[in-house]
């Protein structure tokens, strides 16, 4: 799993059946010092993240299926948490 | 998943029966540019923003068939509202 910022909503009319109904979201992977890294990555909702939020994001395909409530679907990540904050040891 | 654009596609005539009616686009990747082929199983176009789902879970796109995909176009996009 990886921290990340909502940085986007996506707004798609066509697209696979499973994906209809979830907010499509485009989350900015993040160090834990919150600096971005990486590309940007699309993650299907299952816990109401918003625009702006710091989240936990999962990218393999059986878990991000299971949050979002479907199996067998195309969706290899989603958004499964909401992080109210990091505590470095 | 990641945002990409389709750039044109790929047309091969000897391919896996299961790819047969299936359309291979040609997608750039939005933030690398990498160019990758991705199957379509949203009747998308050249020049239309759209995002892949990538790994063994791009072929549930095409259910009830086993496809081999290991990227598949699954949405076109509209539009992307960002924050600031």
């Amino acid at each position: 799993m990886i921290l990340g910022k909502v940085i986007g909503q996506i707004v798609a009319t066509q697209k696979e059946p499973s994906h209809e109904g979830k907010k499509i979201l485009l989350v900015q992977p993040l160090t834990i010092h919150e600096e971005p890294i990486g590309d940007p990555i699309v993650a299907l909702d299952a816990v109401d993240a918003g625009v702006g939020d710091r989240v936990l994001a999962i990218q393999e395909g059986f878990s991000a299926m299971t949050a979002v409530g479907h199996t067998e679907a195309p969706i290899d990540a989603a958004v499964i948490g909401v992080v109210d904050r990091v505590e470095l040891a | 998943m990641y945002l990409g654009k389709v750039v044109g596609n790929v047309v091969c005539t000897i391919k896996d029966d299961a790819l047969v009616g299936i359309p291979s686009m040609l997608v750039e990747r939005v933030y690398d540019g990498q160019v990758v082929v991705a199957l379509d199983a949203v009747g998308s176009g050249p020049g239309e923003m759209v995002y892949v789902c990538r790994g063994k879970e791009a072929s549930f796109a095409f259910k009830g068939r086993e496809v081999p995909t290991e990227a598949t176009i699954v949405a076109i996009v509209d539009d992307v509202q960002r924050v600031g």
